[in-house]
């Protein structure tokens, strides 16, 4: 199990807490409680800044918030998965203190607001490269299916 | 001596006249030269001259500095002032320009907004909007996404169908026919709209405006001118501008706060509304930001014009038409006339202008409406609102 996992080069660590398992990093503030993300050292709603601010790992599920499916290729600097663009679902993840936007594994007909899903990774365009995705049930991502 | 009422006409602010270059696609003209056509078309129908003007707005948020439009219509010494604040900027144009009049600063001022977009959905860069480059790379940065997202969740929580969001369209492309200087002047049915590729669902082709070409400009002057140079002045009643505060959902937003609800639109409405003594009930004619349909059902309510959900029966009844009860987009919008960023919202008001005189041909809201409204949102949080009355 562990040993064929190829290396996995993190699209920006500022993103993760780890990558095996996958687990998002954020910030959540220490005076208003508010969690953001990625993590950051400043909190957007008091103001506060510096040691207010502590990483946390962000829940590995949660529920679609909103979504949609992205037609067309967009524009540089997006960076098209290996296989070439192909319409991929994007929404919001409620992950219970926040809303998180990421790309969404499946087929997108079967994807819709209140879905469970869980926290995976995907490839990028560049060799090796994962980013983080949401998938509704587990086992998709890793493969790159539904992309 | 003076009363108050005669010192509030002094300050108050008038448009005596508005000036455009056609929307639309216009190879080998330049945005200087439409902005130049609009700007002399304003004077013109103001009746003054280019050295007439004492303080100039202007902006562009790709086509070049406002400021160097001195070279081609005059060396006069005035003073002019550039701003950029996305699709905001025809907005804080107008503010500034009026808050200098106010304040005495001019008697008469120009507000001129230009812009010439190259064809496809408007493309960013990461770093200027403060995000990492993953976020570009991923797929993520696409403006469309943001405004489908925003539409599919208002529908979920308002029940709007997508038939709604089809009617928004069939009447910007209708009213879009009847005015002579939009971009998209050809009428579609509902069917046709919904049948369209879709661009990211629930918002298909013909629910979204598209980058164009184009200027706007307005000639603004105090009170004490306005009534000579101008048989019937428009009052620019207020104008406010606001960003957005903690929990609004925007534009390019890797995370959201839960329930993000307060945007930039409403706050910036409830000043206008407040500042002008108007209360939205009284509208008889409305320009809202309808950079696709849904954003246009939501600013609806945002704006006070109507409560959430009630979208669903104002459009199946036509009550946003030109001839109903709330008229909204009577020049068909951003989705006929296309977005030149810097010009869009000038146009809202040059289309207000037109219905308040009762010169809106083709698509004049009948019983001579008295008062109209403006309402332009940009990335990433930014929103301006004006009352216009007569």
């Amino acid at each position: 199990m562990t040993s064929v996992v190829p290396r996995r080069i993190p699209i920006d660590r500022e993103l993760f807490a780890s990558l095996d398992p996958p687990r998002l990093a954020g910030a959540t503030c220490g005076r208003c409680e508010t969690t953001i993300f990625p993590a950051g050292l400043s909190c957007p709603r008091c103001s506060a800044a510096g040691s207010d601010m502590s990483v946390v790992t962000l829940p590995e599920h949660g529920t679609i918030w909103t979504l949609t499916v992205q037609g067309f290729e967009p524009k540089p600097p997006y960076n098209a998965p290996p296989e070439g663009f192909a319409p991929y679902a994007v929404g919001y993840v409620d992950l219970g203190g926040v809303l998180v936007e990421s790309l969404l594994v499946g087929d997108p007909a079967m994807l819709d607001i209140g879905l469970r899903v869980w926290l995976t990774l995907v490839p990028t365009g560049a060799a090796g490269e994962v980013t983080y995705a949401f998938e509704p049930a587990a086992g998709l991502g890793e493969t790159g299916a539904g992309r | 001596m003076s009363t108050d009422r005669d010192r509030d006409a002094v300050d108050a602010v008038y448009v005596v006249g508005v000036g455009i270059h056609p929307f639309g696609r216009h190879e080998g003209v330049t945005a200087m030269a439409m902005a130049e056509h609009a700007t002399r078309a304003a004077l013109a129908d103001a009746a003054v001259t280019w050295p007439d003007v004492d303080l100039a707005v202007g902006g562009s948020n790709v086509s070049g500095k406002p400021d160097t439009l001195v070279s081609r219509l005059g060396l006069t010494g005035l003073s002019f002032v550039t701003v950029r604040n996305g699709c905001a900027t025809g907005g804080v144009a107008l503010a500034t320009a009026a808050n200098a009049l106010r304040a005495g600063d001019a008697d008469v001022a120009a507000v001129i907004g230009f812009d010439k977009h190259p064809r496809g959905a408007f493309n960013s860069d990461p770093s200027s909007y403060g995000l990492g480059d993953w976020y570009g790379r991923t797929g993520l940065m696409v403006t469309t996404q943001y405004f489908a997202m925003k539409t599919r969740r208002y529908q979920y929580e308002h029940a709007i169908s997508d038939r709604s969001l089809a009617r928004v369209a069939v009447r910007a492309l209708r009213n879009g026919e009847a005015s002579p200087t939009a971009w998209r002047r050809t009428p579609l049915t509902e069917d046709e709209v919904l049948a369209a590729p879709t661009v990211n669902a629930p918002l298909t082709r013909s629910m979204f405006c598209s980058p164009s070409e184009g200027a706007v400009a307005l000639v603004l002057a105090r009170g004490d001118r306005a009534g000579d140079m101008c048989e019937r002045p428009v009052r620019l009643a207020s104008v406010a501008l606001r960003t957005r505060r903690f929990g609004s959902f925007e534009v390019f937003s890797p995370w959201l706060a839960p329930e993000p609800y307060h945007s930039p639109s409403i706050d910036a409405a409830a000043a206008a509304f407040a500042a002008a003594g108007v209360d939205p009930s009284e509208v008889a004619v409305a320009q809202l930001q309808d950079t696709d349909s849904g954003s246009e059902v939501i600013h609806l309510a945002e704006t006070g014009l109507c409560g959430h959900g009630e979208q669903e029966k104002l459009l199946a009844e036509g009550a946003t038409e030109a001839h109903g009860r709330i008229p909204v987009n009577t020049d068909g919008g951003c989705i006929a006339n296309g977005e030149p960023i810097g010009a869009s919202g000038l146009r809202q008001v040059h289309e207000i202008v037109r219905q308040l005189q009762g010169r809106a041909l083709g698509r004049q809201v009948p019983a001579a409406p008295r008062i109209g409204f403006t309402h332009v949102y940009g990335a990433p949080g930014l929103s301006a609102c004006a009352v216009l009355t007569v």
